[in-house]
């Protein structure tokens, strides 16, 4: 389905504020998975997933999909078949424009906009329907702009536009981190359920441990720009939130311990 | 009564700039300052055009596209070139100076003895009040004439906002929005926003074109130096508007940019009329201009304290 080979992404090359965001990662995703990616900060989580997106063009490798090379595909093109939900509520929606005329922005994804209206009846009455099954009360504000919802709404929202046409490819960047608890609990509740009603293909990004066991049938974690574990389903039906901390641990003590041996050799040699 | 309706008609035609101005600065959030380059582009097509002996309505139809493509070079400076938005725009409003002098040849162009779609707005008032010259409106005596050139403007400019509104509300309306409004959202959703720039600051200098086209057929004559601080004057319009409606859904700030334009124009030839230098009007706009950006912040830290 997705075939991610050996990309590499540096940010601010040749500045003091260089990032080596990527750094050879390789991936394959198969069509009707769930893959959660977990990692420290900075470990490059979020640019994997712009980068398939296609927000930024890599430096090196290829990205294919459906065996179709998109690496240099620009992210308009891509979006009529891949669907994104930011970590921030406030990107994934239009403020000043009404509910309705959101969706219908949604509902055209990686079609044609011409003349037609955007708002038609019959689809306020399909908006309506879909917008129900929130359970948000949204159904009666349709004409309201978005800036007046609330963080969670907001989100709910674009998880709902993102999926409106069914993507080939769901991308989750972390989309309830800016989300209280319970808010968090309840769009998590809503992910679910719509990936697993429209059998979507999932890359989810997460910085909650609890949520990368619970969900999915699979794990990746990163850590500097690289994919340093990948757990297969049966493999992950067996971890813990507590093991999944334990490597985070380990990695940082290795870490640490190159930084101790780096300073001393240092001392030493210098 | 005369100044009246004077300064009315020339409120709507620089309406049409307004509009221009609502869309690449409100709509896209993009300080597009071609306007005062393009509305002198628009002003110098229509009269060479109509000197050369080509009918004023395809003129006018002319400083339309002229204007439409002059947006759309500011839009792939900033786009395509990734030149940032008041360069790009500073740039393309340079060059139409030359390009503009080279349409008309000279520096000025009378339209005075020639047929434009403002005499036929004239001649049609024989249809609207047969063929009384003078008219009486609550006491004072207007030429009929002007008031038909009066009317037909109104109805021109509302029809051109009807369509724009129209406009904005189809599905490429709503996208060109919404890339003003959240850029990344709308990529995200497979709208390719640099079309959606270029397409919005065409149609935005279009209608400044044709605003230019208008404003000399009305003025008699078409100078190279009249764009000079149009794009302040279209912003001060927006300003009256915005402030003049209470809640900006999209009909009202249309209308309201067209009501702004108006009373702008009022207010200019009360100024003019009590004695205000002429040459005093781009400073004293400006300064409208600034009072209006720095109010709202103003009051807000007044509030605070």
């Amino acid at each position: 389905m997705l075939k991610i080979d050996n990309i590499y992404k540096t940010f601010n090359r040749e500045t003091v504020n260089e990032v080596k965001a990527l750094q050879g990662v390789s991936l394959h995703i198969a069509k009707g998975s769930f893959t959660v990616v977990v990692g420290t900060n900075g470990s490059g989580k979020s640019t994997l997933l712009n980068a398939i997106a296609g927000s930024f063009y890599i430096d090196s490798g290829k990205i294919f999909h459906n065996g179709k090379n998109i690496t240099k595909l620009p992210e308009h093109k891509r979006a009529k078949q891949i669907g994104m939900v930011f970590q921030n509520p406030f990107t994934g929606t239009a403020p000043d424009m009404s509910i309705a005329e959101n969706i219908s922005l949604a509902s055209k994804r990686g079609k044609h906009r011409g003349f037609g209206w955007a708002l038609k009846q019959k689809n306020l009455d399909e908006f309506k329907n879909k917008l129900k099954s929130l359970n948000m009360g949204l159904e009666e504000r349709l004409n309201n702009p978005i800036g007046k919802l609330s963080g969670g709404q907001r989100q709910a929202l674009t998880l709902l536009m993102s999926t409106w046409v069914k993507p080939q490819l769901l991308l989750l960047d972390e989309h309830t981190a800016a989300l209280d608890p319970k808010t968090a609990i309840k769009i998590i509740k809503l992910t679910e359920e719509i990936i697993r009603k429209d059998k979507l293909t999932t890359l989810m990004v997460t910085h909650s441990m609890q949520q990368a066991v619970n969900m999915g049938n699979r794990i990746i974690m990163m850590h500097n720009g690289k994919i340093v574990f990948d757990f297969d389903e049966n493999e992950k039906k067996h971890l813990k939130v507590s093991d999944l901390l334990s490597l985070f641990d380990e990695i940082r003590r290795k870490e640490q311990i190159d930084k101790s041996v780096a300073e001393m050799l240092e001392r030493n040699y210098v | 009564m005369t100044l009246l309706i004077g300064s009315l008609t020339i409120g709507l035609i620089l309406s049409l700039l307004a509009l221009g101005v609502f869309i690449s600065f409100r709509i896209f959030n993009f300080p597009d300052i071609t306007a005062d380059g393009s509305i002198t582009l628009g002003a110098a097509v229509a009269a060479s055009m109509i000197v050369a002996g080509f009918g004023p309505l395809l003129a006018t139809v002319c400083s339309f596209i002229a204007g439409f493509i002059a947006g759309a070079v500011t839009g792939i400076l900033h786009t395509k070139f990734k030149i940032n938005s008041l360069l790009s725009g500073i740039l393309v409003m340079t060059a139409l100076y030359s390009v503009n002098l080279r349409v008309m040849g000279k520096s000025n162009i009378p339209l005075l003895s020639q047929k434009t779609v403002i005499t036929s707005f004239e001649s049609f008032s024989q249809y609207i009040f047969s063929s009384t010259d003078i008219i009486n409106i609550a006491g004072w005596s207007v030429p009929a004439k002007d008031l038909s050139v009066l009317i037909l403007t109104a109805i021109i400019i509302i029809i051109f906002a009807i369509i724009l509104y129209l406009f904005l509300k189809t599905n490429l309306g709503t996208a060109m929005r919404a890339t003003g409004n959240n850029a990344q959202m709308i990529r995200a959703l497979g709208v390719n926003t640099q079309t959606m720039i270029i397409l919005g600051l065409a149609l935005s200098n279009g209608l400044i074109g044709l605003s230019g086209a208008l404003f000399a057929q009305y003025q008699g004559f078409a100078d190279v130096q009249m764009g000079i601080g149009m794009i302040v004057l279209g912003l001060a319009s927006v300003i009256i508007g915005e402030a003049l409606i209470n809640e900006k859904t999209l009909g009202l700030l249309i209308t309201g940019a067209i009501m702004g334009a108006v009373l702008f124009r009022l207010l200019v030839a009360i100024a003019l009329r009590w004695g205000m230098n002429p040459n005093d009007l781009k400073l004293i706009t400006a300064g409208f201009v600034f009072i209006a950006l720095m109010l709202p912040m103003a009051l807000k830290r007044f509030k605070r304290n």
